[in-house]
């Protein structure tokens, strides 16, 4: 029989290797068809009708002037007359017609009156906020804070903060439905395929129509990203289904660009006071942290602070502040990029007081990272090297000229258990395989990873596999969120293939004269283990199989994966005293995930992370005007994303071999964009001297930290 | 947006002949890289769109008797192919080379550079070019000014003019020729931006039913070292936070004479003619290009929310002033 465990680095043909993705061609030619690519005969296209107020009673709506212009084919309710719309952008009413810029017009002409209400949609701390818009989640103490601050030799203080972002998904969020009888389709831009029927079972049975999950197919071939803002069918998703339904045509109905950045994407802020206190040799005694911040109408949940590093003396509060903006979504690594900024901010700060090297601060303290201190302790030796750290980096301030640059660094953590997934891997008699499983590709490589775990189990080249997935009527597979998906599907593949591959090795065991406990397969063969000239090649071998294919079935296994990574990430930056203008010179990020599968594309996670820390680093924010109640900066102009020209050099390091393949699979999609704004920040204050509190770091916050934001 | 007619004339008189007498029934369609949006986002009307680009007389770039001449059509990739103007103009090259995109240097036309509209979010958003609320007080300014004049700002204009080709001609004397139903006229570009005083004025002095032709910078201007600075926070397509346009008349290493035009600090470009004056018998060193930054800003009224502005609009005059003798600031600090 076939060991299901992961093959050892001395026996892997794929696992752990630099692969391309499998799917490259066809997304950089076209071939690839996302949710917006899908065009259906007779599809009709929605739009939507929505508040313009961040808080109002809707009074009336009439949509007969809609309904009777030319091309309009069905109008829909969402929030009716009577109810409260919570957010400018809110959706009110769906309309479809027979083409895109008809049913902009027809959305248009719908007619609602509005009863305003009072609203909160500034970035706003909880004094001024008020008590009506304030929740106060956690107050936790830890240890004797009060006592362990008398005892601390040296205390730092200071002002942390984060705005809210927006998740600004390549691909907005939206969906083509089309039913056929009591079947219903939808094509969605989803993070969650196999969830995604409950979602309408649930959503159209509120609007009175019934219908049983098994009659919702939902696919996915192409994603063009979530992170973490795709999992629900959301409004759209509903009244697109509903129109579908009433007009008897498929509808696509994807959002607008300014819809899409005011509605479908929040990550909360986070802004902290904090103190945290030390001894002269740089031990941690003692954390203080007063934290606020910003999610939406609604109001859950609380950071852990500090972050990664188990100060023993610990207070920590923190106040969410509710607001009337489009609600908080699941960012890539859910408040951990905030956590970081305050704690490894708030640590540098620190260590600039004690006169410590950042890198020193840390490893004098690292055994507070607890189990994983071990791995801290490798990268931060690692990314040391690759940012040639200790010849660069000089204590804070110092330089003279106009442009000075500076060095920081930020470590980081995540879970990352693979989620619930179900694989199955047939092999067909003449050689031919599939893998089918029900979970989806966001542009992360999934679909390689399924295919490199199967070809190595059966010991074929890539090619010689066919992996079907973004389809719910594959087994079913969790959704991708929490960096869960790499392990869900390798270890259910892995299982799923080994369990075909011991039915294959039943069948030929006998004409090799042997049992199949001594056979493996390797290299396009099935063979005697240890002795490949006892062999016989995988067609001739699956030609055993005779007319019946054989389906091996797995699901994800807890003995080949684990949970919690570790990294460091370190970078360089130049900053122009004289405008306030911070550029990237360098980022370094060096990251564990146990097992990795795929170098290449685990490094382009590295990449794509280093990339959107960056954004949110120095030019991403959610501009909320308090006098209007709107975002001012719903498009690509104002709601600043680096281009290509402003990432600088970015080196990549996934941490491999002895230490960390026995851990199994760990999921690596969010951990790296956890540190890039911390150690941003912290390089920005080692070049200047000064901490600027508040990211981005825009000009003119960082001409107020030194001095020089005032008039002439 | 609501449908239009589309027409696309061979001649200018053609052209005047498509327009209105008011903005709603004609809009002159350039490279459409604003105009476009301005329709899609309902924030501009129009009942007819008229091309321009199929009129091969405002296509040119000549030099005539030492002054530059510039076709309305004329695309910012064909002016940045242009020897003569990287050759003599450079603020004009730098200024457009500031535009970090190549699909809008294809498309952009040197008059819709100049006549494109103000990026004012409150604008954008629908609430008019002054953005005054229902009680006709400025959203601009109880909101989020981070973007908005520090000058030129006291009236309901606090918007900032966006071009930045604007600042430039202003420094090097520059015309904007503009033809209408009663015939061609030029005007001064220091006279072709104004700042609005009341609701329905416009940013531009331009009838519905006029064209911008041509821009021309006089000879004289030719023999003046002209330098360009932008604050722009990307390296990528980006606006500028602030800039400065300048143009030094010099007898040896001594200015002789000086023009000093501030961009994207007021409804229109700025002039700092009092900066430019005391540089005049002075050599262009980090010392007095500072000293004339400083001046150049004194009288800023900055905002609730762009004093910060007022250092940037400092450091793009004293940057400019360099960059016209051949010298980096930044780079020969750093």
């Amino acid at each position: 029989m076939a060991d299901y465990h992961w093959p050892p680095a001395d026996h892997r043909a794929l696992i752990g290797k630099r692969i391309k993705r499998i799917d490259g061609p066809q997304k950089s030619s076209g071939d690839a068809k996302y949710s917006y690519d899908i065009n259906r005969p007779g599809m009709l296209w929605g739009k939507m009708a929505t508040s313009p107020y961040a808080h109002a009673k809707i009074t009336k709506i009439d949509t007969s002037a809609a309904e009777a212009m030319p091309g309009v084919k069905g109008v829909v309710t969402i929030v009716p007359e009577g109810q409260e719309v919570f957010w400018a952008g809110q959706e009110i009413v769906a309309v479809a017609a027979d083409t895109e810029e008809r049913a902009e017009s027809a959305a248009d002409a719908v007619k609602i009156e509005y009863q305003q209400l009072p609203y909160l949609v500034a970035d706003t701390n909880p004094q001024q906020a008020g008590a009506q818009y304030t929740k106060e989640l956690a107050n936790n103490v830890k240890g004797n804070p009060d006592q362990a601050f008398q005892q601390a030799e040296v205390v730092s203080e200071g002002d942390y903060g984060i705005p809210v972002i927006t998740h600004c998904c390549l691909e907005t969020h939206g969906q083509v439905t089309e039913w056929n009888g009591d079947d219903l389709t939808v094509w969605a831009s989803t993070q969650g395929v196999s969830d995604m029927a409950s979602e309408y079972v649930g959503g159209l049975g509120e609007q009175g129509i019934k219908i049983a999950a098994n009659n919702v197919h939902v696919v996915t071939q192409y994603m063009g990203g979530g992170f973490g803002s795709k999992f629900a069918a959301d409004s759209w998703g509903i009244a697109c289904a509903q129109l579908s339904k009433k007009t008897g045509r498929p509808v696509k109905m994807m959002l607008e660009r300014d819809h899409e950045l005011m509605v479908a994407g929040c990550r909360p802020s986070m802004h902290a006071h904090v103190k945290v206190g030390a001894k002269r040799d740089g031990t941690l005694v003692a954390w203080d942290s007063d934290t606020w911040g910003t999610q939406g109408p609604q109001a859950e949940g609380s950071p852990t602070l500090p972050y990664v590093l188990q100060v023993p003396n610990v207070r920590a509060k923190y106040t969410a502040v509710l607001t009337n903006i489009g609600p908080a979504r699941a960012w890539r690594a859910p408040n951990h990029p905030q956590m970081a900024l305050i704690s490894n901010g708030a640590m540098e700060d620190l260590a600039a007081k004690l006169n410590m090297d950042p890198v020193d601060f840390y490893l004098k303290n690292i055994d507070l990272a607890g189990a994983h201190a071990k791995i801290y302790r490798d990268e931060f030796a690692k990314a040391s090297e690759l940012m040639d750290w200790k010849s660069k980096w000089h204590p804070r301030g110092q330089g003279s000229g106009t442009i000075k640059r500076g060095l920081g660094l930020s470590i980081h953590t995540w879970g990352g258990r693979g989620n619930m997934s179900n694989c199955q891997v047939v092999i067909h008699p003449d050689g031919s395989v599939e893998t089918n499983i029900g979970s989806q590709d966001l542009g992360t490589g999934t679909r390689t990873v399924i295919n490199i775990v199967t070809a190595e189990t059966l010991g074929l080249p890539l090619g010689g596999v066919k992996v079907n997935l973004g389809d719910n009527k594959y087994p079913p597979a969790g959704a991708s969120g929490g960096s869960t998906t790499v392990s869900g599907v390798s270890t259910s593949t892995r299982m799923a293939a080994t369990a075909a591959l011991n039915d294959l090795l039943a069948k030929v065991a006998p004409s090799l004269g042997t049992t199949p406990d001594k056979l493996e397969a390797w290299n396009g063969k099935i063979q005697v283990v240890g002795d490949p000239s006892k062999s016989i090649p995988w067609k001739q071998a699956c030609a055993k199989l005779g007319t019946a294919s054989v389906t091996g079935t797995g699901r994800t296994n807890n003995a080949l994966m684990s949970s919690g990574v570790g990294g460091v990430q370190m970078s360089e930056v130049e900053v122009d005293t004289e405008t306030g203008i911070v550029r990237m010179i360098k980022h370094v990020a060096v990251q564990d995930c146990g097992l990795v599968i795929d170098v290449k594309t685990a490094e382009s996670q590295l990449y794509g992370a280093s990339i959107m820390g960056i954004c949110y680093a120095i030019y991403e924010e959610k501009i909320m005007d308090q006098a209007t109640g709107r975002c001012l900066n719903p498009n690509m102009e104002f709601y600043k994303l680096a281009s290509i020209a402003d990432i600088g050099e970015i080196v990549v390091h996934m941490m491999q071999g002895p230490g960390y393949d026995e851990r199994g699979t760990i999921g690596l999609g969010e951990p790296p964009v956890i540190s890039p704004g911390a150690a941003i920040s912290n390089a920005v204050a080692n070049a200047i001297g000064v901490r600027v509190p508040e990211l981005p770091l825009t000009p003119d916050r960082v001409l107020a930290a030194l001095g020089k934001g005032g008039v002439a | 947006m609501d449908a239009f007619e589309y027409a696309s004339p061979s001649t200018v008189k053609e052209a005047i002949a498509l327009l209105g007498s008011d903005w709603e029934s004609a809009t002159v369609f350039g490279g459409g890289t604003d105009l476009l949006s301005l329709l899609k986002d309902d924030i501009e009307e129009t009942k007819r769109l008229v091309n321009i680009k199929r009129i091969g007389a405002l296509h040119a770039i000549q030099n005539v008797n030492g002054g530059l001449r510039v076709g309305a059509a004329v695309t910012i990739e064909q002016l940045l192919l242009a020897s003569d103007v990287r050759k003599n103009f450079p603020s004009i090259t730098d200024a457009a080379e500031g535009i970090r995109s190549p699909q809008l240097h294809n498309m952009s036309t040197v008059g819709g550079w100049i006549c494109q509209r103000p990026r004012c979010w409150y604008y954008r958003q629908g609430f008019g070019l002054l953005a005054l609320d229902a009680n006709g007080k400025s959203l601009v300014e109880q909101g989020d000014n981070r973007y908005h004049a520090i000058f030129g700002n006291s009236g309901p204009a606090k918007f900032i003019s966006p071009s930045s080709l604007g600042p430039v001609l202003l420094a090097l004397d520059g015309r904007i020729h503009i033809e209408g139903p009663n015939g061609p006229r030029d005007i001064a570009a220091r006279e072709f931006f104004v700042t609005p005083q009341k609701q329905g004025d416009r940013e531009l002095a331009l009838a519905p039913n006029e064209i911008v032709t041509e821009i021309s910078i006089p000879a004289s201007s030719r023999a003046m070292r002209n330098g360009w600075y932008e604050v722009r926070p990307k390296e990528g397509l980006d606006w500028p936070l602030t800039s400065a346009a300048v143009a030094l008349k010099m007898s040896g290493d001594t200015v002789q004479s000086a023009r000093i035009v501030m961009g994207h600090v007021a409804p229109t470009p700025w002039p700092a003619d009092d900066a430019a004056k005391s540089l005049e018998g002075k050599t262009i060193t980090e010392e007095t290009a500072a000293k004339a930054g400083d001046a150049a800003v004194q009288g800023a009224t900055p905002l609730s929310r762009n004093g910060y502005k007022v250092q940037l609009a400092r450091v793009a005059v004293k940057r400019a002033l360099l960059a016209a003798v051949g010298k980096n600031s930044a780079a020969a600090s750093a």
